[in-house]
């Protein structure tokens, strides 16, 4: 990953501050406030935590950052640059990464070609209509994620017949892919066994120091053994942030967390 | 993370008869030693013929396959190749006809074709499922009304006749043999480039759309664009298709391109089966058999009602057509044909 570093850390250089900045962003599915005015700065490099019980916008705050649905008010900055207009494409050819919450994977594909294609994606050659050769740079890089997310075994796997926790590391590889400068978790570890979750932690811990994150997990040992600051949401609004031992020992966070966990 | 580089053993020790493997080799001298024992009206009626609709069925057995796009407009982009022979080249008819060389036109009408295909594909990728079928269906029934009813460009309902397959390297390329090999060999080229272009990066890509665009774009891919490059492909092979059948009909007309044959592609595609490039081939072969001979048992009127019935069954037994009955009897030879599928 030496060379994914050294490109990640140009880019950083001569770029703000913030990796990502929200200012009044809301989002309505008709009647329905799914978010309303998010203001949200994140260093980059940072790692943060998002809690909030089932239906607080958490998902909808990513689809938002991403583009898979556009905001209906406020702007996002994606390390200084104005991406609010972008279609989706665009922000993760400019570093942005995401894993979803209920797997988006290619049935049809090997597992190793999926993670190829996640290369590919912020690379050269995407209409190429040469088979990739084994030493194409994107086919090294996929290897050498396949390694890191423990998935060696499965490598010519077609990915529909791959167990839950296999297709949730298949998730989470496919975001690492590419030299990505900030990254978007959505409850990576849902479903996942106890050996499973260590290996999950073990790969957000051991993610390169300028790689930032957030990451919105149910399950409070995963989220504050990984992540900096937290912020909590409810009801389509961010209300607290803090430190993980500050947002722990909150009352009012146990009372509304805690209580909507299994909700 | 640690760095391995790959050893791909398997492909790496494959010599070049594994790699095109037996079936495809019994499949080719099938095909080559045909003509020694076949009439002049099975070598282009039904060799001839079968490849041309054979290639139609490929060119949208690559979009829906592949890309997960049903069209119904495959049958429009190989016409417009035909009309454009006849426009470009000679006709009897009295309208047109640049006399242009074969060497010319023929680039040029399969061009035509892509781009007149790229044309539907971005029109069409708004939309998903049944509603591209209907969008090309309609695009497919627009174009036969206005080649109707269009008297300077199309020429009306009596379109061109008298246009000719042409003759070099000394060979009179309208003979039954040459034309059944001049099929055989375009047919063999078109297949070849899609099942290789499927483990492409390209064939991939469209694959993982067909499975997951929202996924795709969120990996940094511009979905609408590779949806209208596969459009552009499947253009190419349609066209190429056109011109031989232009070739082969002699006469290019609205009937050429009416919504019986754009139906007829889709049906030769589903009966073979859209899971592998062979199976368009498959299904043009039992479709123009049966077309061919089915009407003289059962007649024209009963003719609609067969091939409707056969259609049933082999959808209703097989999802995937023909090569699905296959995989069921041999499983591991369909196991093995499937692998390189999508
Ligand atoms: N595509 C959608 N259409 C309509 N309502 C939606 C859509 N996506 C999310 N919602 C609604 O927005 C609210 C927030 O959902 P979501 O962001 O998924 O919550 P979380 O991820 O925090 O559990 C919920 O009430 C949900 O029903
Ligand atoms: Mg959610």
């Amino acid at each position: 990953m030496a060379l994914t570093e050294n490109i990640a850390a140009q880019r950083l250089q001569g770029s703000g501050a913030f990796a990502l900045e929200l200012d009044g962003v809301a989002r309505h599915f008709g009647a329905l406030v799914a978010l309303s005015d998010i203001n949200m700065r994140i260093a980059a490099g940072e790692r943060r935590a998002v809690l909030g019980s089932n239906g607080a916008g958490k998902t909808t705050l990513f689809n938002a950052v991403t583009g898979d649905f556009l905001p209906t008010a406020g702007r996002i900055r994606f390390f200084g640059e104005d991406i609010t207009d972008l279609p989706p494409h665009e922000r993760i050819r400019r570093g942005l990464r995401r894993t979803y919450q209920i797997s988006q994977l290619f049935k049809g594909l090997s597992v190793l070609d999926s993670i190829f294609l996640a290369c590919r994606g912020v690379s050269r050659r995407r209409f190429s209509l040469l088979r990739p050769k084994a030493s194409d740079v994107n086919m090294v890089q996929a290897l050498s994620i396949l390694h890191a997310v423990h998935l060696e075994s499965d490598r010519d796997a077609l990915v529909a017949t791959l167990s839950h926790g296999r297709q949730r590391q298949l998730e989470i590889a496919l975001a690492l892919a590419g030299a990505p400068r900030f990254i978007l978790f959505d409850e990576p570890a849902a479903g996942l066994s106890p050996t499973e979750r260590r290996d999950l932690v073990a790969i957000l811990n051991g993610l390169p120091k300028h790689i930032g994150y957030v990451i919105i997990e149910h399950d409070l040992d995963v989220a504050l053994r990984v992540s900096e600051r937290v912020s909590m949401m409810h009801n389509g609004r961010l209300f607290k942030e803090g430190t993980p031992q500050e947002i722990e020992a909150d009352p009012e966070v146990q009372e509304i967390y805690l209580g909507g966990k299994h909700g | 993370m640690s760095l391995t580089i790959p050893t791909d053993g398997a492909a790496t020790e494959k010599n070049w008869l594994e790699k095109v493997g037996a079936g495809h080799i019994v499949l080719a001298v099938v095909l080559v030693l045909y003509p020694l024992v076949a009439s002049d009206f099975f070598l282009t009626q039904i060799g001839g013929y079968s490849l041309i609709f054979g290639m139609l069925g490929l060119s949208l057995m690559l979009l829906a396959g592949y890309g997960g796009m049903v069209s119904l407009a495959q049958i429009t982009v190989g016409g417009i190749a035909a009309y454009a022979i006849a426009i470009l080249g000679n006709n009897n008819s009295n309208v047109l006809g640049f006399g242009w060389p074969w060497w010319l036109a023929v680039p040029f009408a399969i061009l035509a074709a892509a781009l007149a295909s790229a044309l539907i594909g971005w029109i069409s990728v708004r939309t998903e499922g049944i509603y591209t079928i209907m969008i090309t269906l309609a695009i497919a029934t627009a174009t036969y009304y206005f080649a109707q009813q269009n008297y300077a460009i199309f020429n009306g309902h009596s379109g061109y006749a008298g246009i000719r397959a042409p003759a070099f390297w000394g060979v009179s390329w309208r003979d039954p043999k040459p034309f059944y090999y001049l099929c055989l060999g375009l047919a063999v080229l078109s297949y070849a480039a899609v099942l290789y272009g499927s483990r492409s990066t390209f064939g991939m890509t469209l694959q993982a759309i067909r499975d997951n665009p929202r996924r795709m774009r969120a990996l940094g891919y511009h979905v609408t664009a590779h949806k209208v490059f596969a459009w552009l492909l499947a253009g190419l092979i349609a066209g190429l298709a056109g011109v031989l059948l232009v070739w082969f009909n002699g006469r290019v007309s609205p009937g050429t391109i009416g919504v019986d044959a754009a139906i007829d592609v889709l049906i030769i595609a589903v009966i073979g089966g859209l899971r592998h490039p062979i199976g368009p081939f498959l299904g043009a072969l039992v479709v123009v058999l049966m077309q061919t001979f089915a009407i003289d048992i059962v007649g024209a009127e009963r003719f609609n009602t067969l091939i409707g019935l056969v259609f049933l069954v082999i959808v209703f037994v097989s999802p995937d057509g023909i090569l699905g009955l296959w995989g069921r009897i041999k499983p591991h030879l369909a196991q093995e044909s499937l692998r390189s599928g999508p």
